[in-house]
């Protein structure tokens, strides 16, 4: 994994990074290399491997120094296409999953909507049955993969919550692009993470056929929930493994950058803050590696998820704002990679679930 | 058809060399060790052959101490269908004479029509042992290949290697020794299932005594290692273009004896 991305990835990310998007050969290669199946069944192309593979995927994938790249990989394999084999049927198991596995089929998860991310249960997109589809009209933004992708794991309402319940009554759909009604309204520009596309997606009256829903209707929002922990780990070890390459870049830098007649790397201020950081994303490992196991080993561990996700994201950020002031004016420009993780890393204490959503959930845990 | 290729692990090039406290061995600590890179094009080109003839065997064969399984069990991850791991006290200082011995009891036992290796390890860049086996089994060897096509009914290969501005073709009569050069080949990366699948090949470990050897001395021994010294610092030329070309071409002809 990891000759493949320093041979394969990492001499491309800069123009990846400019170009918007990751050239479909690229997905082609990864699956090729069986990197897109790896806890797929093998009847279906996959390794049949546990989540701790995919653990080194989203590890090694961030060290290529081009957070858009590793994010739009993991989008696809571990934040989208997972809930086809947890709740999907044989039938759409056999449809879409060899696929997926071969990085022709690249997959995208719709939650968010204009009006509403955080407050999922809030969410307004409809589906109505008709006969044999369900009609779906509504709206999504911020979709990762949303403008080239090929298949969305959409959420939308097929019925109405009650005051009490107003998570009920929302539904999985799997949706292939092209449909009529289905249209990307806008490719959407950002601060970083300019590899990865992301997408506003209208549907107006879009026919997905009855047999592309996913799971159980009306229980989405219970299935979502689910395997949001995975997604949750896997953005933790996206970001933690991204600050851990800053922090060896950074070490670099100040071992070869001279001021006052030395190296930066003899000047204490700076050694002890390289100490503290390091110290940061080692606490950061340990808790993530311990809310990984728990969730690979199938036992509750909601709240360690939920304290990884929060802590690891943002020890990554304090890596960023002191990766970039130690680089000093090179931190500030295009051409040092610092620059474009600190960028990409601001993502990871938004997406996937807020900090401040992170300590909500921790907090019920403790207080309820 | 058998093919057997012998692999050396090496320490990772990105590995910055530390001299032991005896002055004549490398300090292991923190060293990364790989499979020498051109014997990886060596497997791949064997597992090549096996596919494209869709049937045949390929056994990875090494010699070291233990640590040496991790190579192996890469090579399997790879594709290998079992390894032979030459692991003997006996054999803890074996130079390359040594080794050659080794590899040639164990191809005997093996009798493959094939052997294959890197041209040289990237360690010690010997290079030696590929010809010292040759010789010891009386086989055709043929160096530093870029091509390689096994004829259909297994009885030849023909090789083509790297000389100054072309291709020297050969056909060698099989069994024969081929090792390979970069170029011939982009070796595969193990995939999930290959790892996983690597840890249920069989890896077996072999004694001197079981290939028929007999404690021996090596030949060669190293007296001591030197650390290169440091490179001297880039010298910056000043003044206008026209004279620090001038200074430019003078230093490279006169200093650095260049041009
Ligand atoms: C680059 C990018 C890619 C994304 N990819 C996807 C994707 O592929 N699929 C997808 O579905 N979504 C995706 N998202 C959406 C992302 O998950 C949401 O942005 C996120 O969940 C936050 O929702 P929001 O933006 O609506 O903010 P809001 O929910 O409006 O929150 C605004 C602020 O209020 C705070 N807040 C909200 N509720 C509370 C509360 N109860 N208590 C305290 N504070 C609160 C939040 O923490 C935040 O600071 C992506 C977002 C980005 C930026």
């Amino acid at each position: 994994m990891r000759a493949f991305v320093d041979k394969e990835v990492t001499p491309h990310v800069a123009e990846w990074e400019a170009a918007g998007r990751i050239p479909r050969s690229f997905w082609k290669r990864l699956g090729e290399l069986g990197f897109l199946g790896l806890e797929f069944p093998t009847e279906f192309g996959g390794a049949g491997g546990d989540f701790l593979a995919s653990i080194v995927l989203g590890e090694e994938m961030a060290r290529c120094r081009s957070g858009g790249v590793a994010f739009s990989v993991l989008v696809h394999t571990d934040m989208s296409s997972p809930w086809l084999t947890r709740y999907g049927t044989e039938a759409q198991q056999r449809k879409y999953l060899p696929g997926i596995v071969a990085g022709e089929t690249v997959c995208a998860l719709g939650i968010t909507e204009p009006g509403t991310g955080s407050d999922m249960a809030a969410l307004t997109t409809r589906a109505v049955r008709h006969g044999d589809v369900y009609r779906i009209t509504g709206s999504k933004t911020f979709i990762t993969n949303g403008v080239y992708g090929d298949l969305y794991f959409l959420a939308a309402r097929t019925g109405s919550g009650t005051a009490q319940r107003r998570h009920e009554g929302i539904s999985m759909f799997l949706v292939e692009r092209g449909l009529p009604g289905f249209t990307v309204s806008r490719k959407l520009d950002k601060t970083g993470m300019r590899a990865s596309d992301t997408a506003e997606l209208a549907f107006q009256d879009c026919p997905v056929p009855a047999e592309n829903l996913l799971g159980v209707e009306g229980r989405g929002f219970q299935q979502l929930a689910a395997g949001l922990q995975r997604e949750r780990t896997m953005a933790a070890v996206l970001a933690l493994a991204a600050a851990s390459q800053a922090l060896e870049d950074t070490v670099a830098y100040l071992r070869e950058r001279h001021a006052f007649g030395e190296p930066l790397a003899q000047r204490q201020a700076l050694r002890h803050r390289i100490a503290d950081l390091a110290t940061d994303l080692e606490a950061a490992r340990a808790l993530v590696y311990h809310a990984a196991m728990l969730y690979a080993a199938g036992e509750e561990c909601v709240k360690e998820v939920s304290m990884a996700k929060l802590f690891a994201t943002e020890v990554a950020n304090r890596v960023a704002y002191q990766a970039v002031q130690m680089h000093g004016g090179y931190g500030y420009m295009r051409e040092f990679p610092v620059e474009g993780f600190a960028r990409d890393v601001r993502l990871w204490t938004i997406a996937s679930g807020t900090s401040e959503i992170m300590r909500e959930i921790i907090a019920r845990r403790i207080f309820e | 058809m058998k093919i057997l290729v012998a692999i050396k692990q090496v320490p990772d090039t990105a590995t910055q060399m530390k001299l032991g406290a005896d002055g004549k061995t490398i300090d292991p600590t923190g060293i990364t060790w790989i499979v020498s890179p051109y014997d990886e094009f060596a497997v791949e080109e064997a597992l090549r052959i096996k596919e494209k003839r869709g049937q045949g065997e390929v056994v990875a064969v090494s010699l070291g101490p233990d640590r040496v399984k991790e190579a192996l069990r890469s090579c399997l991850a790879m594709g290998c269908d079992r390894a032979i791991h030459l692991n003997d006290p006996a054999w803890g200082a074996a130079d390359t004479l040594m080794t050659a011995r080794a590899l040639a009891a164990v191809v005997k036992q093996e009798a493959p029509q094939l052997v294959l290796c890197g041209r040289q390890a990237i360690d010690d860049d010997m290079g030696a042992l590929p010809a010292q086996l040759g010789e010891l089994l009386g086989w055709p060897s043929a160096y530093w290949i870029m091509e390689e096509a096994v004829d259909a009914d297994g009885k030849t290969v023909r090789v083509a290697r790297q000389v100054e501005g072309g291709l020297e073709v050969f056909d060698l009569p099989l069994p024969a020794i081929v090792t390979a050069q970069k170029g011939l080949n982009e070796p595969r990366y193990p995939t999930l299932k290959g790892i996983m699948g690597a840890k249920k090949k069989e890896l077996k470990d072999v004694k001197a005594a079981d290939v028929g050897l007999a404690a021996e001395a090596p030949q060669l021994s190293i007296t001591a290692l030197e650390a290169l010294p440091p490179r001297p610092p880039g010298r910056i030329i000043q003044g206008d273009l026209p004279t620090a070309v001038k200074e430019l071409v003078r230093s490279l002809r006169e200093d650095a004896k260049a041009i």
